[in-house]
C-alpha cells in the first residue's frame, strides 16, 4: 500500500493521539494487541477509516498494515468509507425478527430513500442524500424487548413504526 | 436499560439483587453501601486453594454456554509454574436470545470487578482484561471509571488492599463478530490478530492461552457467581441448585410470551411449563405453544408435545426413567441436555402456533451464514449452502429434497470444523427439519 492520499492520517487531533498512547499502555505485553482499540478510536473520530489511518496504526503497532486491512475487513463494525450522518442498525435476528423488525427495516429504507434489498444483505447503504445509513445487524443482546435498533450510538428498545417516523423525521 | 420489575416469587436474585433496587447507580460508593467488596477483602484472608475448593464444591458451572465446572477449569491452572497467567472475562454477549452480561456490564460493572479480584487471587493473575462486544457503545466507559473508582480506593492497581498484590483490569471492546464469543477466538481478537478460533488440542486456554500463557476465559455472570460463592459459603450455594449444577441461573426469555425478559431462578427450581406460564405470564390470548428454543439459537430446538426420557434417581435411589412432558422439563444443565439439548447461555426463545418453522430455521441460517469466520470449508461453504436452501424453500422454489438436503449438510459440518460454531450452527437445522419434518415438506412441495 502506498500512501498517496494521506488525508486523515495528517488530521491528528493531539486529544486523539493522547489517547491512543494510552489505549496501547493497556497492553503491556504485546503492542499488537492495541489494534483493535486504536481502530475504534479513530474511526469513532473520523467516522470511518481510510488507507492513510490503516497505515498509520500498523506503524504506530510497528506491524505491516496488511495486519490492520486484514482485521479491518473482518469485522463488521469497521467502515473504510464514510457513512450517513445518522445511522440506523436494526436488529435482524429471531426475537427482533417475531416481532416486525424486518418491516421497520423496509419502513426505515423506504423513509430514507434506501433500497431495502440492498439493505438486507448486510453492509451498509447509504441514503441518497447522505442523511442516513441504514443496516441489518445481527441480535444485539436486547431480545428481551424487541424489537430493538440502535441510534447511532444509542439502543432503541421496543420500536414502533411510531418511533421510526420520529426518529427518521429528527435526523432529517 | 430500565429496571427490573419486582422479583416472582420463585425467584432468587443475587447477581440481580443490586440492580433490582429502584435507582441503584453504578458507582463505588452505591456498591459498598450494598455489601460491596466484602467477598474480596475475606479472599485475602483465605489461602488461595480455599477459594478454589469453595468455588468447586459450590458445583458452580459456567453460564457462557458450555456449563462447564468453573472449579475444574480453575483447577487447570498451576499457580506456581513460574509462569504469567491471565484472566479474559467474556462479555462478548452474542450468542441469540441472550441478555443478561449487558445487564451487570452496564448497571452494576464494580460486582464484576470484586468477581475479578477475587478469581485473580485465586489463581495468581495481575492482569486481566475484560472483552466486551462494541455494540454496548457506552459499557466501556462505564466500567473503565468503576476500575477508576477502585484504584483510587486501593482495590485495585498496585499493592490491593494492602495485601502486597497487584492487579490490573482493562476493558478490551471486540468489532461487532460472534465467533469472538468462542474463547479462542475472543483470545486472538485480544491479541489484535484476525479472531480465528485455535486448532485444538489443546482444549483449554488454561494450558495455552493469551500470549501463550495459561489464560482463565469466564463469562461475566459466572465470575460474579464467585463472590456470593464465598459470601453465602459453597453448601449455601450449592444447595440453591441441583446436584453438580449450583446456584441460580439468569434465564432470558424472549419471543412469544407476555413477559418476555430476565429471571434469576434457583437452578432446577422451577419447570418450562412454570417459567412459560407462570413466571413469564404465558403466551398471548389464544395462542398455544410450538416450539422452545432453551439456551441460546444454537441449542436444539424442542417440540411442544416432545415427551423425553430422563433418568432420576427413585424411591430406592436406583436410577429410573421417568417420561417427562417439555413442560415439565426441570431447568438445569443435566436435565436440558437428557432432553437432547442445551441449557447454553440459558436464553429460552418462545415460539407460538403462528409461527412458521421453516421462516424461524431460515432466519437462524442466515444468522450463522454471516458469522462464520470462514476458516473451515465445511463450515464456510456449509452455512451459506443451508441459508441458501432454507431461503429458496420460503419463497416456494424448493425442492422435495431439500429437507434432507438441508440435514445432510449439517451432518458434514458438525464434527469437522476447528471450533464448536460448527455444532451450534448445525444444531438448529439438524433438530428443525427432524421435529417439523411435515412442515419442512409441506413447504419443499410448495411452489
Ligand atoms: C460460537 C461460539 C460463541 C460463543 N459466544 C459466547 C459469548 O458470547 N459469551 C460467552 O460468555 N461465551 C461464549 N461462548 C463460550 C466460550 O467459548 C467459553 O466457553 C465461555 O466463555 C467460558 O466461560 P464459562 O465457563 O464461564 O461459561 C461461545 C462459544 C462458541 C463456540
Ligand atoms: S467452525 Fe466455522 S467459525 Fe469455527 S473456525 Fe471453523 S469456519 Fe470458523
Ligand atoms: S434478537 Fe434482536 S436483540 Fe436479540
Amino acid at each position: 500500500m502506498t500512501s498517496t492520499t494521506a488525508i486523515q492520517a495528517s488530521q491528528i487531533p493531539p486529544a486523539l493521539l493522547e489517547k491512543i498512547e494510552e489505549a496501547i499502555t493497556h497492553y503491556p505485553v504485546s503492542r499488537r494487541s492495541a489494534a483493535l482499540p486504536l481502530m475504534h478510536l479513530w474511526q469513532n473520530h473520523f467516522g470511518f477509516i481510510d488507507e492513510s489511518g490503516i497505515e498509520w496504526i500498523a506503524a504506530k503497532l510497528e506491524l505491516q498494515p496488511i495486519a490492520i486491512l486484514e482485521i479491518v475487513t473482518f469485522y463488521p463494525w469497521f467502515r473504510q468509507t464514510a457513512p450517513g450522518k445518522t445511522i440506523i442498525r436494526v436488529c435482524r435476528t429471531l426475537s427482533c425478527a417475531m416481532a416486525g423488525s424486518y418491516e421497520l427495516h423496509d419502513q426505515i429504507c423506504k423513509a430514507t430513500g434506501i433500497d431495502s434489498e440492498q439493505g438486507h444483505s448486510h453492509g451498509m447503504p447509504t441514503s441518497p442524500d447522505g442523511k442516513f445509513s441504514v443496516e441489518f445487524v445481527e441480535c444485539l443482546a436486547s431480545c428481551g424487548t424487541a424489537p430493538v435498533c440502535m441510534i447511532n450510538n444509542d439502543l432503541v428498545e421496543k420500536v414502533t413504526s411510531a418511533d421510526i417516523e420520529t426518529i427518521v423525521a429528527q435526523h432529517s | 436499560m430500565s429496571t427490573l420489575p419486582a422479583p416472582h416469587p420463585k425467584e432468587r436474585r443475587i447477581i440481580f439483587g443490586n440492580v433490582s433496587e429502584q435507582n441503584y447507580a453504578p458507582d463505588l460508593e452505591t456498591y459498598l453501601a450494598h455489601g460491596g467488596y466484602n467477598e474480596a477483602k475475606k479472599a485475602f484472608t483465605m489461602k488461595p486453594d480455599e477459594i478454589i475448593a469453595e468455588v468447586k464444591a459450590a458445583n458452580l458451572r459456567g453460564r457462557g454456554g458450555a456449563a462447564f465446572p468453573t472449579g475444574v477449569k480453575w483447577g487447570f491452572i498451576r499457580r506456581d509454574d513460574g509462569k504469567p497467567h491471565y484472566l479474559c472475562v467474556n462479555g462478548d454477549e452474542s450468542e441469540p436470545g441472550t441478555f443478561k452480561d449487558g445487564v451487570i456490564l452496564h448497571q452494576d460493572p464494580h460486582q464484576l470487578l470484586e468477581g475479578i479480584i477475587i478469581t485473580c487471587f485465586a489463581l495468581n493473575i495481575h492482569l486481566a482484561y475484560i472483552y466486551i462486544r462494541c455494540e454496548f457503545t457506552h459499557a466501556k466507559a462505564i466500567l473503565e471509571k468503576a476500575i477508576e473508582e477502585a484504584k483510587v480506593r486501593g482495590f485495585l492497581g498496585k499493592n490491593i488492599f494492602g495485601q502486597g498484590f497487584d492487579l490490573d483490569v482493562y476493558v478490551h471492546e471486540g468489532g461487532g463478530a460472534y465467533i469472538c464469543g468462542e474463547e479462542t477466538s475472543l483470545l486472538e481478537s485480544l491479541e489484535g490478530k484476525r479472531p480465528y478460533p485455535r486448532i485444538k488440542p489443546p482444549y483449554f486456554p488454561a494450558v495455552l492461552g493469551l500470549y501463550m500463557s495459561p489464560t482463565i476465559v469466564n463469562n461475566v455472570e459466572t465470575i460474579c457467581h464467585v463472590k456470593h460463592i464465598l459470601r453465602l459459603g459453597s453448601s449455601e450455594y450449592a444447595k440453591m441448585g441441583t446436584a453438580g449444577d449450583g446456584g441460580t441461573r439468569i434465564m432470558c426469555v424472549s419471543g412469544d410470551v407476555m413477559r418476555p425478559g430476565t429471571y434469576e431462578l434457583p437452578v432446577g427450581a422451577v419447570t418450562m411449563g412454570e417459567l412459560i406460564f407462570d413466571i413469564c405470564g404465558g403466551l398471548r390470548p389464544g395462542r398455544s405453544l410450538k416450539a422452545i428454543i432453551p439456551g441460546g439459537s444454537s441449542s436444539k430446538v424442542l417440540r411442544a408435545d416432545e415427551v423425553f426420557k430422563i433418568k432420576k434417581p427413585g424411591a430406592d435411589g436406583a436410577m429410573i426413567e421417568q417420561e417427562t412432558k417439555l413442560v415439565d422439563l426441570v431447568l438445569d444443565a443435566g436435565s436440558v441436555a437428557a432432553a437432547g439439548s442445551m441449557i447454553g447461555s440459558a436464553a429460552v426463545i418462545v415460539m407460538d402456533d403462528s409461527r412458521n418453522m421453516v421462516w424461524a430455521l431460515n432466519n437462524l441460517n442466515q444468522f450463522y451464514a454471516h458469522e462464520s469466520c470462514g476458516q473451515c470449508t465445511p463450515c464456510r461453504e456449509g452455512v451459506l449452502w443451508m441459508s441458501k436452501v432454507s431461503t429458496r424453500m420460503l419463497a416456494g422454489r424448493g425442492h422435495a429434497s431439500d429437507p434432507k438436503m438441508l440435514h445432510t449438510i449439517a451432518d458434514n459440518i458438525a464434527g469437522r470444523t476447528i471450533c464448536a460454531f460448527g455444532e451450534a450452527a448445525s444444531w438448529p437445522t439438524q433438530s428443525f427439519t427432524e421435529k417439523f419434518a411435515e412442515e419442512f415438506a409441506t413447504a419443499a412441495a410448495q411452489q
